[in-house]
């Protein structure tokens, strides 16, 4: 067993994501098989290696920089357009402190 | 008026606006009528947009009128992935999250490509947040190949490349993070062109995986999609990744010779095809070797390794990307929770469909305290011994050719159930997509039960005038009887 189900219960909870019992079992087979797999990374040397931070390695640092000029935001009616809840120019949500 | 759609290319567009046969306002409304007739069959479609489709012909009519050059992609009709942004067009990413949202912006591409003319008529289906291999992860139903209607039409980009084999738009956009435009160009008998990493700007495209993410063209011509290319291709101050490197003018260097050229075929790709589509490729290499292309077997000896190191990568981006959607800013939100903590499990909980959670779930599992090192990191490094193979035998070819996928078009839930399989079909696409290269799948013939097979096709970094000169001529050899 690579992931128990206490672990994939701890995981939904860091990912915030509400999981049924069903899902839940449903995942660890999922994942066990997944990690299995990726298991093989393991035999690969990777000691000459250096991680692969950046796509175009060999692109300079700062070639993409652009000026660090101010422009026309969206705007507060527009970036609320989509909000479930909008309210007062504002977006809405349940209490964030409980009593 | 009678104007075929499916025959349509964008030089055929372009003559019959020239030449008054019809305007770009009644091609845009014909292709509209077709498109709509049409896609119950397919299900490639998601939602149209007529006003947006007939305001921009207008506009090419108008360019034509006065006398003005109307644009590369004028009166084009195009289908766009319903990932990428669209101002006032509802935008779902095939996610029961975002069913009912509307971009406030435009996505770059979109914008280049309605400056050149483009005529965008609707949003296409995908697997959920660009994540599958067969479009049955979206929340709006599978969609079916037009090929075969009883088959997937791959994924994720399946509705984009079922809309180009349909005949019911000339060119689309997809978007490519770990093969989702060649497999399905490859299953659905089209072109599909993944571009160098940071050739087209990502801005306005949904992040999945932002290392490995890509916008780029649907086509039924190799030429169609150079075209786009050109046209959707170059920096952008808005994406930090796009790439400052001159756009050459892809489709002027289409002259069919190929001559000389060296090619290479990676032995680690062509073990474990199935022997149709091994036959198919095959054939394909004798073509471009009867064109004057020299073949020579190549190594790229990390392949083994690339599904899991892709999984571990693509799921870690993706559980970071997708923290956002969490009830407040993106159209759903769960009803009924008391809390602000459990609005946000519960809107994640209820609006995710089963292969977003499971990769959700990888992801943060990989990223989560102690693992970092052991999947993440180690990946990295996986990655760019990956990279290093291909720049290795790019000191020896000119291009690579390769399956695009094991085997073709499979049955509609054929693979549902058996989420790894379905990851390691993966394999001959996500190796380009790690090395940030350019890759294409171009059509070279159909099995027995008549299923169209693609070749790929990978070039060094920003040479995709290499690799579109070889399909073309590919393309223009013909397939053999």
């Amino acid at each position: 067993m690579k992931i128990t189900e206490q672990e994939v219960r701890y995981v939904a909870g860091l990912a915030n994501l509400k999981l049924t019992d069903a899902e839940v079992a449903r995942f660890q087979a999922d994942l066990d098989g997944i990690l299995e797999h990726i298991g093989k990374l393991n035999e690969i040397d990777t000691s000459n290696a250096e991680p692969m931070a950046q796509v175009l390695y060999d692109a300079e640092k700062t070639a993409t920089l652009r000026a660090d000029v101010p422009a026309p935001a969206l705007g507060n009616q527009a970036a609320l357009a989509n909000a479930p809840q909008p309210g007062a120019g504002y977006f809405k949500v349940p209490k964030v402190i409980e009593r | 008026m009678d104007i075929a759609i499916p025959s349509l290319t964008i030089g055929r567009v372009r003559e019959g606006l020239l030449s008054r046969r019809f305007s770009a306002a009644e091609l845009a409304a014909e292709a509209l009528r077709f498109a709509q007739a049409e896609n119950p069959k397919t299900n490639a479609y998601l939602h149209f947009s007529p006003e947006r489709a007939l305001a921009a012909a207008k506009r090419v009519d108008e360019q034509i009128a006065r006398g003005e050059d109307p644009g590369p992609l004028a009166g084009v009709p195009v289908a766009v992935k319903d990932v990428i942004l669209t101002k006032g067009v509802r935008t779902t990413c095939g996610s029961k999250l975002l069913a009912n949202y509307v971009p406030p912006y435009d996505a770059t591409a979109v914008e280049r490509l309605e400056r050149a003319g483009g005529i965008i008529i609707g949003k296409t289906n995908c697997d959920e947040f660009a994540m599958g291999s067969s479009t049955e992860n979206s929340a709006f139903g599978p969609v079916r190949n037009p090929v075969a209607p009883d088959r997937v039409p791959g994924g994720s980009s399946g509705g984009s490349a079922a809309v180009v084999a349909q005949g019911t738009a000339v060119v689309a956009l997809g978007s490519d993070t770990g093969g989702s435009i060649r497999q399905p160009a490859s299953f659905c008998g089209v072109v599909g062109v993944t571009p160098t990493y940071g050739r087209v700007s990502r801005y306005g495209l949904t992040a999945f995986a932002s290392s490995l993410d890509h916008i780029g063209p649907f086509s039924r011509s190799v030429k169609d999609s150079a075209t786009l290319l050109g046209v959707i291709a170059g920096r952008d101050p808005r994406d930090s990744t796009s790439a400052d490197a001159p756009v050459p003018d892809y489709t002027a260097l289409l002259d069919g010779n190929v001559k000389g050229l060296k090619l290479g075929l990676p032995r680690e790709y062509l073990k474990d095809l199935m022997s149709e589509t091994g036959d198919l490729i095959s054939r394909g290499v004798d073509t471009l070797q009867s064109l004057g292309c020299q073949v020579c077997e190549i190594s790229l000896p990390s392949t083994d390794y690339a599904i899991a190191c892709y999984y571990i990568i693509c799921t870690a981006e993706a559980s970071s990307n997708l923290a956002r959607y969490d009830g407040v800013r993106y159209t759903f939100r769960s009803e009924m929770s008391d809390t602000l903590s459990d609005m946000y499990r519960n809107t994640r909980g209820e609006g995710f469909g089963a292969e977003c959670k499971r990769r959700i779930m990888l992801g943060t599992y990989v990223l989560s305290a102690g693992y970092y090192d052991a999947y993440y990191l180690k990946a990295q490094k996986v990655r760019a011994l990956i990279a290093r193979d291909f720049a290795n035998a790019f000191q020896e070819v000119d291009a690579i050719l390769a399956p695009v996928s094991p085997f073709p078009a499979f049955k509609l839930g054929e693979k549902l159930d058996d989420p790894l399989a379905m990851y390691l079909s993966d394999i001959y696409t996500i190796t380009g997509d790690l090395a940030g290269i350019p890759c294409m799948s171009v059509p070279c013939g159909n099995t027995a039960g008549g299923l169209p097979v693609g070749m790929q096709i990978l070039t060094r970094h920003f040479d995709e005038t290499t690799m579109f000169r070889l399909a073309d001529a590919f393309e223009k050899a013909g397939l053999p009887a």
